[in-house]
């Protein structure tokens, strides 16, 4: 036993019903430690943090707390403790103020005034600039998390746990959050840095353990260690390598101009004058922070949402802007949604039903579904894309992310589109099938096909898109041919700032 | 603190034969209730779930009884699989009658006298158009003005009751008939064919089974039925793969509205003969937990329909032999659905007993 650790997990396992979340799990933290706890999803990192915060209870194994064995029972007690957690998905109720939303969250008596005081104070004190009267619908996500980070840093915590805190930043964003972390750390407090972002960890951390499949895998200093020995020890084995050749590209498929809708529920985005094209043989990426109108630009261009002017979008200078989602696929076009369960697929239906929500050649004219060429087209499917299933009859809630992901994506690639829209292609996906996904894009757009892909993961569309365009608050800006886009660039863009630079340039 | 875990792996087999539990249970919990009223269990039981069918004449009583379940339970279960709650399929059975019994008392008082084959599929051709209509304003309600379909379904039931009470009170009234609420007894031509001489059961039963057929084939082998079943499922995904939302609604409506409506009208064509203000005594509502205890399968429904028959006349022998509570047919079938509701829940979830953990 070492007094001088914060936080000591020993032999901590989890059982769920169908998997082992986390099977004897050690975890040593010191006294004002950055350390990153680096998993693929489903390695057991959130269960994890969990129990550390007392939200879950561990079947076996002990925790130490500055020394002292100790049961957290509940978040409550993790608070008393000194433990803080900021969650991925943030928790504050939108139509009250930043001040609001932190009193509510304290457990001490103090006045409303007090309260924004001390925001005040710690704000100024760790370089986090929020204003506590405004109120977080208005907020930007970066500026949530900034609410989030003060809320836990008013309790004092003595450990504060961030589960993949950069996933809605920007880059200058992220800059910024670790030049608040390194100085709350300098200060003695601990951090657990959950991520899956290797270039990160390594910029930002000094001690990191690895988890796969629940166990730990590795301890190591990620500043000793590359990019590439980080990911054996997370997914065992390298990530594959893609070979990604210049682009021919060809005529205009998808010509968006002047499309302009307002929201559709109170905390959605507008759309204005949105304008681009995406021509055969290429792929045009979309940058952009979550909420930014994403959701709503691709409901627009899938058909899901028909309030557009039809002559806003135009596929092979066909104006599609009121046509459905079904009238859309006749003409070529198919979208890979980011919702797997509930929206690109039905959980409880087989895995043949689920072709027939996107491919049609098994109804016959007067409305019969043929069952035989229904599972045919899905074992054909779960064949070319490597679907690991049980079967046509699989229910699509039985597939694990990654090979639901890959039974998607391969329904719509199979479907031989003219144009593919595909959000998030390789959200919560493992590397291995992030890999295969990302190869089967590229080979669409080689054999001609025009692709529009929208992730969150700049690295990801540096890697496959040949033109990057980026959308903020419910903006588009200009395209830039990936060779010539820089990170940094991408990342001014993405707060909205791309006017500012054409005027420099001009100036 | 009692807590329910999700169970990795639902049991199949207990999924089918959980139906059965529950009615084991029910009667185990009937039983008790007998000996509690201070009856005999054992003749309690045997009168529930043996004199029912005992011999062709029960036999059949059961059967005719099933018929309009069945129709009801069919179409709603197309409803509810499509995430369109029609609770108020006893209204669209009330409009079915007032229509099929309509078009057979025109048919009375003008004097026509039809062939069968035309007369009869005049009459159930009317109830058919009176259910969809009824079931109609729902849809409207819903698709312009995003009305809740249960609530609206449920409130024109009371609607169609007074409906029917105003037609056989008022214009529809037998003139000959000293003052009774009813209208006059139907032409014989309009009559349902028996299907079994000396007992009332006729013809529906086996247009039920038919349907029965039809409806299988219609969720599990079109593309229409498919979109519907997606519509329920997962809303999402039926408006990411194009499928319209009002369509499903009036789709679903309209096949349940039509199918209470026929079964109205062959109530009123069948054993009846005439329209009187006590046509349908809830067969609306019974055929909700048929349509759950069959699982929303037309197999199931066939089966779960001769049991709540069985269940109702067994209420009716109750009250004549042993002089139990009209009550007490209502609150079996509600002890068969919460206990049918329990044993599913077991199926998806165990029960674990958690520490009560200190704050």
């Amino acid at each position: 036993m070492n007094p001088s650790l914060r936080l000591q997990l020993t032999g901590v396992s989890k059982q769920y019903p169908a998997v082992r979340a986390n099977d004897r799990v050690d975890l040593r933290v010191k006294a004002g430690e950055i350390h990153a706890v680096l998993g693929e999803n489903g390695a057991g990192k959130s269960t994890l943090m969990k129990i550390i915060y007392g939200a879950v209870q561990p079947d076996e194994g002990e925790i130490r707390w500055n020394g002292q064995a100790v049961t957290i029972a509940s978040p409550a007690q993790a608070r008393r403790l000194g433990i803080s957690m900021v969650y991925q998905h943030f928790s504050l109720f939108d139509t009250l103020t930043a001040a609001e939303n932190v009193w509510l969250g304290l457990d001490k008596s103090l006045t409303l005034p007090e309260v924004v005081r001390r925001i005040v104070e710690v704000a100024h004190t760790y370089g986090l600039d929020i204003e506590p009267q405004r109120p977080v619908h208005t907020l930007s996500v970066g500026e949530r998390q900034r609410v989030e980070i003060v809320r836990a840093l008013l309790t004092d915590p003595q450990l504060l746990i961030l589960d993949e805190p950069t996933s809605v930043l920007t880059p200058q964003a992220v800059d910024k959050l670790f030049v608040t972390l390194r100085l709350l750390a300098e200060r003695g407090c601990s951090i657990l840095y959950i991520s899956h972002k290797l270039d990160e960890i390594r910029s930002l951390c000094q001690h990191c353990t690895v988890l796969r499949g629940g166990k730990v895998t590795g301890e190591v200093d990620p500043t000793r260690e590359s990019n590439a020995s980080l990911s054996r020890l997370m997914i065992g084995a390298e990530p594959p390598q893609l070979l990604h050749k210049a682009s021919q590209a060809g005529a205009p498929v998808l010509a968006v101009q002047g499309l302009s809708l307002p929201r559709q529920d109170q905390f959605g985005v507008d759309l204005e004058d949105i304008a681009f094209d995406v021509r055969a043989g290429e792929i045009v990426g979309v940058a952009g922070v979550s909420g930014n109108g994403q959701q709503e630009l691709l409901a627009a261009l899938s058909g899901e949402d028909q309030r557009a002017a039809p002559g806003s979008i135009t596929l092979f200078g066909k104006p599609i802007g009121d046509h459905s989602p079904r009238h859309r696929r006749k003409e070529g076009l198919y979208f890979v949604p980011e919702e797997r369960l509930g929206r690109g697929a039905v959980p409880t239906l087989s895995l043949a039903q689920n072709t027939l929500l996107t491919r049609t050649a098994a109804v016959s004219r007067s409305g019969w579904v043929r069952t035989r060429q229904v599972a045919e087209l899905a074992e054909h499917i779960i064949a070319r894309f490597q679907v690991k299933a049980g079967g046509p009859d699989a229910a699509a809630k039985s597939l694990s992310g990654g090979n639901l992901q890959k039974f998607i994506v391969g329904r719509e690639i199979d479907a031989a589109p003219t144009l593919l829209i595909v959000s998030q292609p390789t959200w919560g996906v493992d590397v291995g099938a992030a890999a295969l996904i990302r190869g089967e894009l590229l080979a669409l757009r080689d054999a001609g096909c025009a692709l529009l892909v929208v992730s969150e993961e700049l690295d990801e569309l540096f890697e496959i898109s040949d033109r990057l365009i980026v959308i903020a608050q419910g903006r588009m800006s200009p395209s830039v041919p990936t060779a010539e886009a820089t990170i940094e660039r991408i990342g001014v863009w993405m707060s909205g700032l791309w006017n500012r630079e054409s005027v420099h340039a001009q100036a | 603190m009692l807590r329910l875990e999700a169970r990795p792996q639902p049991s199949q087999a207990m999924a089918l034969v959980s139906p059965l539990i529950a009615l084991v249970l029910t009667a185990l919990m009937a039983a008790a209730l007998f000996a509690a009223l201070g009856k005999d269990p054992g003749r309690g039981l045997a009168v529930f779930f043996f004199e029912p069918l005992n011999g062709m004449r029960a036999v059949s009583e059961v059967l005719l009884k099933a018929t309009p379940l069945i129709t009801i339970a069919l179409g709603l279960a197309v409803c509810y699989r499509s995430n369109v709650w029609n609770i108020g399929a006893e209204g669209q059975v009330l409009l079915g009658a007032l229509a099929g019994g309509g078009v057979a008392l025109w048919l009375t008082t003008q004097g026509i006298v039809l062939p069968k084959a035309v007369a009869v599929p005049l009459v159930l051709a009317g109830g058919v158009l009176g259910g969809m209509a009824w079931a109609a304003i729902t849809a409207l309600l819903r698709d312009r003005f995003n009305a809740s379909e249960i609530l609206v379904s449920l409130m024109l039931v009371y609607v169609a009751q007074q409906l029917v009470n105003f037609l056989v009170f008022g214009p529809w009234k037998d003139p000959a008939g000293f003052n009774f609420p009813q209208t006059k007894t139907f032409d014989a031509s309009t009559w349902l064919p028996p299907l079994l001489s000396n007992t009332r059961l006729h013809v529906g039963i086996a247009l039920a089974l038919v349907v029965a057929a039809a409806m299988w084939v219609f969720m599990f082998r079109t593309y229409r039925g498919y979109q519907l079943q997606v519509g329920g499922l997962a809303p999402a995904a039926a408006r990411y793969a194009g499928f319209s939302a009002s369509a499903s609604l009036w789709t679903a409506l309209m096949i349940s509205g039509g199918l209470a409506g026929l079964a109205g009208a062959m109530e009123v064509a069948g054993p009846l003969r005439q329209l009187t203000p006590h046509i349908s005594t809830g067969l609306g509502f019974t055929a909700i937990i048929v349509c759950f205890v069959g699982r929303l399968h037309p197999l199931g429904i066939v089966l779960a329909s001769v049991l709540l028959s069985m269940m109702l006349i067994g209420g009716e022998l109750g009250q004549s032999r042993l002089g139990l509570p009209n009550a007490l047919t209502g609150v079996f079938q509600g002890l068969l659905l919460i206990l049918l509701l329990a044993c599913d829940t077991l199926i998806h979830y165990r029960v674990r007993l958690a520490r009560r953990i200190p704050a």
